[in-house]
């Protein structure tokens, strides 16, 4: 947090202005960023332990250490807290702000001030959900999936819950918004769409869905409230209204929304790859083009969660199929990857093996998604633990643990010093073992018939529980550990050199930390696309006369 | 050494950019509304007889007086640009006045409108309500929420307009720098264009 490595001519962002309204009203896209980032691991922090604590009920059948009604609470809290406050802001909001602008080479996105509006519609929002824990009637038990009609018809604090998620859904979309326009209006002079960054690429497919996706699940969330306050039946069959439709309204948001979660990760995935391997990407056009048909396709699957509501025969088909397409362009990518890393010169990193951790998550997320998108084992698997371990695989295995290899790949850009990488590595082995055992047993058991969202379960599911809770412990262990060794190196980790990886995007040809306006001269674009490893020279030497 | 200037600065004034904003977030309202739309078009099929006896009984010649006051705004704010653009400030804010005027009586109107269904109880919570078929109730509630929801946009393009005023007056918009007035243009279109479908939907199909 100093600036000794940054210029003398032009201060590091961080020291531009000093006290705390220079930061909750900046319109510095880093700044803004940087508030999202704290913002995030702070509602990260309660969502574990809110799944520590569930987990920890589930070490032994019967009741141990709360209530059936609390564990309804307590997995409904956890699931809105990592939906809406964590893993959709967390990788757009963070390191989209704080990278997008700098890898397009500009000083700020194209909406400053939309910006910071819709960080403060993120806390807003934020506010108002943690709200619903101490006033009004009890914490809402609906799941965070807000299924009519008991969400119609239970008595906790469910609207407000709701009008939360709706707050917090508008804040995504001016993100997103903002991040189309900064995209066509603002990339460096010669970049053109194909000599883009991937990262950028991913966050364009994102922002498309963000936008076209959102405002179905908003107006959906404000008929629930209608509903509640009128005592009308829009979804509440026994006034006349249809809970499918809810189902419907709700997926044909919630499923795009996923690749909201995924898409960007895969992006960071494939700026971290190439560095790591000192080549280029291979498949660029590959890559940037399955991004585009991943959120296509998004749209057109939502009835897999449906199998068992109450479709028609024919819909089930269609939708078992187009979910088995989605596995096309995810495949290209993966294969992409590898071949990007096949004979590379590879550079053992902190952030490498967070993304090989991240494929190999990801790979069990992806398979056992395709094995829930068939219709006939669906119907035996819906609603079970298989379920949760599936999601927590693609979620948590896939994005979160990508965010956090963004952490450690773009912790010495963004705050000027180098974390303990031993420390690192330690933390990442526990994590990746304690996530593993986890949600491995809970994949085994939730296959041999456990349901999900139950505090109890029969006798002869009790060791694969007690493994799996074992687990969450070198999980929250692992986590903990990591989030010590950033929070220390950033106050007093080594000063970090502008280029520590030896990367040719844009922002590793800039000062670390950044500089207000990013860009002290003109960075160097090569004609070749943006993996170009011939200037890595030229941008070291430039780096050092900085 | 000399300081670098960004080609493709963020904070250069971009109007382009600024278009493109408001048109995304137009999508956006649009979508929002499509919702709504959808969840009509499936009670309208489950209960095709309720929707059309209660359609009957709307007041068709308040509905149409309503429509013909937006596309009348309409008008005016487009004429209003144009008038900016070629410096004509004064004309431009008479324009936006009228503009905001029938605005106003538009939302007088649906005053009168809903004000007269309470008034025989047609609201959730009245006795008459409760008693309707389920389908005419759903008819009624669909209404209230569509238009009440489309009034509200309402609202907030009068208030938008009242900025462009503000704005005009203290010279902040000008002939050369008139995309705020545009975009705020743009939401009123929006705002008519949604009219133009709730018309139908609430008072013409029977
Ligand atoms: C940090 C460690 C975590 C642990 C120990 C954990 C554990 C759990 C457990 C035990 C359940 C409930 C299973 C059931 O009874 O149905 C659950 C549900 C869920 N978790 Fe996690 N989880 C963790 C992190 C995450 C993350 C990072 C995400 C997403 C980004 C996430 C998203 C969800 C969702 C959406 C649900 C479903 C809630 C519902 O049923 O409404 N979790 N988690
Ligand atoms: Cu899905």
């Amino acid at each position: 947090m100093t600036d000794t490595n940054t210029t003398a001519m032009e201060q590091s962002f961080w020291n531009e202005k000093k006290g705390i309204f220079s930061w909750i009203f900046t319109l510095d896209h880093k700044r803004i960023a940087l508030l999202y980032l704290y913002a995030i691991t702070a509602f990260f922090l309660v969502g574990m332990t809110l799944g520590f604590l569930m987990r920890l009920e589930l070490i032994a059948p019967g009741q141990t250490i709360m209530e059936a009604t609390t564990y309804n609470k307590v997995f409904t809290f956890h699931g809105v807290i990592m939906i809406f406050l964590v893993i959709i802001p967390s990788i757009p909001a963070v390191f989209g702000n704080f990278m997008l602008p700098i890898m397009l080479g500009t000083d700020d996105v194209a909406l400053p001030r939309l910006n910071l509006f819709s960080w403060w519609l993120y806390i807003i929002g934020a506010s108002m959900a943690l709200l619903t824990l101490v006033y009004g009637p009890g914490s809402a038990d609906t799941g965070w999936t807000f299924y009519a009609p008991y969400s119609v018809n239970t008595d906790t604090n469910v609207t407000l819950l709701l009008f939360a998620a709706f707050v917090l859904g508008f804040s995504s979309i001016l993100t997103g918004l903002n991040f189309i326009v900064t995209i066509h209006r603002l990339r460096a002079p010669k970049m053109t769409w194909f000599k883009m960054p991937l990262f950028a690429w991913s966050l364009y497919a994102t922002a498309w869905i963000q936008l076209l996706a959102t405002p179905i699940v908003g107006i959906t969330l404000l008929m629930v409230i209608a509903e509640r306050t009128f005592g009308i039946g829009l979804f509440d069959p026994a006034l006349g209204g249809d809970p499918v439709l809810y189902q419907h309204l709700f997926w044909i948001y919630s499923h795009p929304v996923v690749y909201v979660m995924i898409l960007p990760a895969m992006g960071i995935i494939s700026e971290i790859l190439p560095t790591a391997a000192q080549r280029t990407i291979f498949g660029y056009k590959a890559i940037a083009i399955s991004s585009m048909a991943i959120a296509f396709l998004g749209y057109f699957v939502w009835g897999h969660h449906m199998f068992t509501s109450g479709m028609s025969g024919e819909a089930r088909v269609v939708f078992s199929f187009v979910t088995y397409l989605v596995a096309i362009p995810t495949a290209i990518k993966v294969f992409n990857w590898v071949a990007t890393l096949y004979k590379g010169s590879i550079h053992m990193t902190p952030n490498l093996l967070w993304s090989t951790s991240f494929i190999f998550n990801f790979m069990i997320g992806g398979l056992t998604g395709l094995i829930l998108g068939a219709l006939s084992v669906d119907v035996h698997v819906h609603d079970t633990a298989y379920v949760v371990a599936h999601f927590h695989y693609t979620m948590f295995g896939g994005t979160i643990f990508v965010f956090f290899g963004a952490m450690h790949y773009w912790f010495p850009k963004i705050f000027g010093r180098m974390y303990n990488k031993r420390l690192s590595y330690i933390s990442l082995t526990l994590t990746f073992i304690g996530f593993n055992v986890t949600y491995m047993a809970m994949l085994i058991v939730g296959g041999q018939g456990m349901p999900r969202r139950y505090y109890d379960y029969l006798p002869e599911f009790t060791t694969l529980n007690q493994i799996s809770t074992v687990g969450s412990w070198v999980l929250v262990i692992g986590i903990l550990m990591m989030i010590y060794n950033l929070v220390r190196s950033a106050k007093k980790g080594e000063i970090a050199t502008a280029n520590p990886w030896n990367g040719v995007t844009l922002e590793w040809q800039i000062p670390s930390p950044p500089p207000l306006h990013n860009f002290v001269k003109a960075p160097i674009l090569s004609d070749k696309g943006p993996y170009d490893f011939s200037i890595l020279d030229q941008v070291n030497r430039e780096n050092l006369e900085n | 050494m000399a300081h670098y200037e960004i080609p493709n600065s963020g904070l250069k004034r971009d109007d382009e950019g600024k278009k493109m904003g408001m048109w995304l977030f137009l999508f956006t309202e649009v979508l929002l509304f499509g919702g709504l739309f959808l969840v009509y078009a499936m009670y309208r099929f489950q209960y095709f007889d309720e929707f059309k006896i209660v359609a009957e009984h709307m007041d068709i010649t308040l509905g149409a007086i309503n429509t013909v006051i937006l596309i009348a705004s309409s008008l005016t704010v487009a004429m209003s640009i144009t008038a900016m653009k070629k410096g004509l400030d004064n004309v431009a804010v008479l324009l936006i006045i009228i503009t905001i005027f029938l605005a106003l009586s538009f939302m007088v109107n649906k005053y009168f409108e809903w004000s007269n269904h309470i008034h025989h109880g047609l609201f959730p919570g009245f006795e008459a309500f409760n008693n309707l078929e389920k389908g005419e109730g759903m008819f009624l509630f669909l209404y209230y929420f569509m238009t009440g929801l489309h009034g509200l946009h309402v609202v907030v393009g009068a208030v938008l307009l009242a900025i462009v005023i503000k704005r005009i007056m203290l010279g902040r918009i000008t002939s050369e720098n008139i995309v705020f007035q545009e975009n705020a243009g743009l939401y009123w279109h929006l705002v008519d264009l949604i009219w133009i479908y709730l018309f139908p939907l609430f008072y013409l199909l029977h």
